[in-house]
């Protein structure tokens, strides 16, 4: 049981460079028709730094928060592109925003925002009051961008939550915070999706794309299971944004509706670790999340790795 | 099952996921050309056949299947 624990503050950033269908469709033998049809994304956003992205996203949280920087105990960056090899690029954000307390990335590809929110709450668990979550990704430094299959697809950005301990009940009895989460990984299914050092990444789209329908729907239903809650009691559901084909047939096996399910991809792309909170944030900033609401949040990626978690919505 | 009725339970599960009326849903019907189903129709559907007749179909053995006839004979060769 994790303690009771607000969003105190959430943010976003994207990079200035807006790359359109209509700008791939003049280096690339595709259309933006088909680009639509086959992923639902109308534009996606390219440039920066992880870092630079990861700390605009996370001073945005703070300044929502009204949370000064030494005041968090921990930093947790989901990212699959870090800028150096070494050192995390946690340390970079942690430094140009005077954070307090520790920092780390976290690696576990599109599945790595859901996977560093559960490690957040356990960070709030053996002590730290608030924790700063930040899901951040420059694919674009990682992808060929004359691969018509993957330069479509996979874009930059970042965005952030700060998480903060409260009092009150505990979230299995109506307090806010995590009810439940579900991780998973199979590692067999390495070459599915995969991306070796100074390389770019190949992915086999139409396995993926099955096992990430399955994987989503499997592991949100256990999420839904630990935390005793039905899909209808969800307010929105929050999926990792790597293709609309692959949320629709997500949630026509979950049986939730598309106004009960936050989509941002067709204006970001896939962001990898910062699709979910892109997604989170885009919601929040139109009202669709009220304190109260339980939020179901999936991610799917490389790996292949899952990741659900339910949480009751506070601000 | 009699291969009438599993191509019935066949038709039934293209029908839903391509959203195309049963009596396009013949033998020489092009999942391209006459269902307007693109590669991404092709596995969902293939996902639906695995879960009703409770099968597995590789990836690789999707290839080169363009017609209803085609997915279908793969599917009745594994019941």
């Amino acid at each position: 049981m994790t303690p009771p624990a607000v969003f105190t503050g959430w943010g976003s950033a994207l990079p200035p460079t807006i790359v359109t269908n209509r700008d791939l469709e003049q280096r690339l033998d595709t259309s933006d028709a088909w680009i639509v049809e086959r992923t639902g994304i109308q534009e996606r956003r390219i440039g920066g730094t992880v870092a630079d992205l990861a700390t605009e996203a996370a001073r945005n949280a703070l300044q929502r928060a009204g949370t000064r920087p030494e005041d968090v105990d921990m930093l947790l960056l989901a990212t699959t592109t870090p800028d150096e090899t070494v050192p995390h690029t946690s340390s970079a954000v942690h430094h140009r925003l005077g954070l307090g307390g520790g920092a780390m990335d976290v690696n576990v590809a599109c599945a790595g925002f859901v996977y560093a929110l559960v490690a957040a709450y356990g960070s709030l668990a053996v002590g730290a009051r608030r924790v700063l979550v930040v899901g951040a990704d420059c694919l674009s430094r990682i992808t060929d961008r004359d691969d018509r299959s993957t330069a479509v697809i996979f874009a930059d950005g970042a965005a952030a939550v700060l998480i903060e301990a409260t009092g009150g009940a505990d979230p299995l009895h109506g307090g806010p915070g995590l009810l439940s989460h579900d991780l998973g990984i199979d590692g067999s299914a390495h070459d599915l999706l995969y991306c070796p050092h100074g390389g770019t990444l190949t992915m086999d789209g139409r396995e993926i794309f099955r096992r990430a329908v399955r994987a989503t729907v499997e592991s949100a239903t256990v999420a839904l299971s630990r935390a005793k809650v039905a899909i209808e009691e969800i307010a929105l559901f929050v999926p990792h944004q790597a293709n609309l084909r692959i949320i629709e047939a997500a949630c026509t096996r979950l049986g939730i509706p598309p106004e009960r399910t936050a989509v941002v991809l067709d204006r970001t792309g896939n962001t990898s670790a910062a699709s979910i909170p892109l997604a989170l944030c885009d919601a929040l900033g139109a009202g669709r999340i009220t304190d109260g609401d339980l939020v179901l949040i999936s991610g799917f990626g490389a790996g292949m790795s899952w990741a659900s978690a339910v949480v009751r919505w506070a601000s | 099952m009699s291969d009438d009725a599993t191509f019935e339970k066949f038709k039934s599960c293209a029908v839903e996921v391509l959203q195309v009326p049963g009596d396009k849903v013949v033998r020489d019907a092009r999942f391209a050309d006459d269902l307007d189903a693109d590669s991404l129709d092709l596995v969902e559907l293939v996902m639906a056949l695995e879960e009703t007749f409770d099968i597995t179909v590789d990836e690789a053995e999707l290839d080169g299947i363009e017609t209803i006839g085609q997915a279908f004979d793969l599917i009745a060769a594994k019941l």
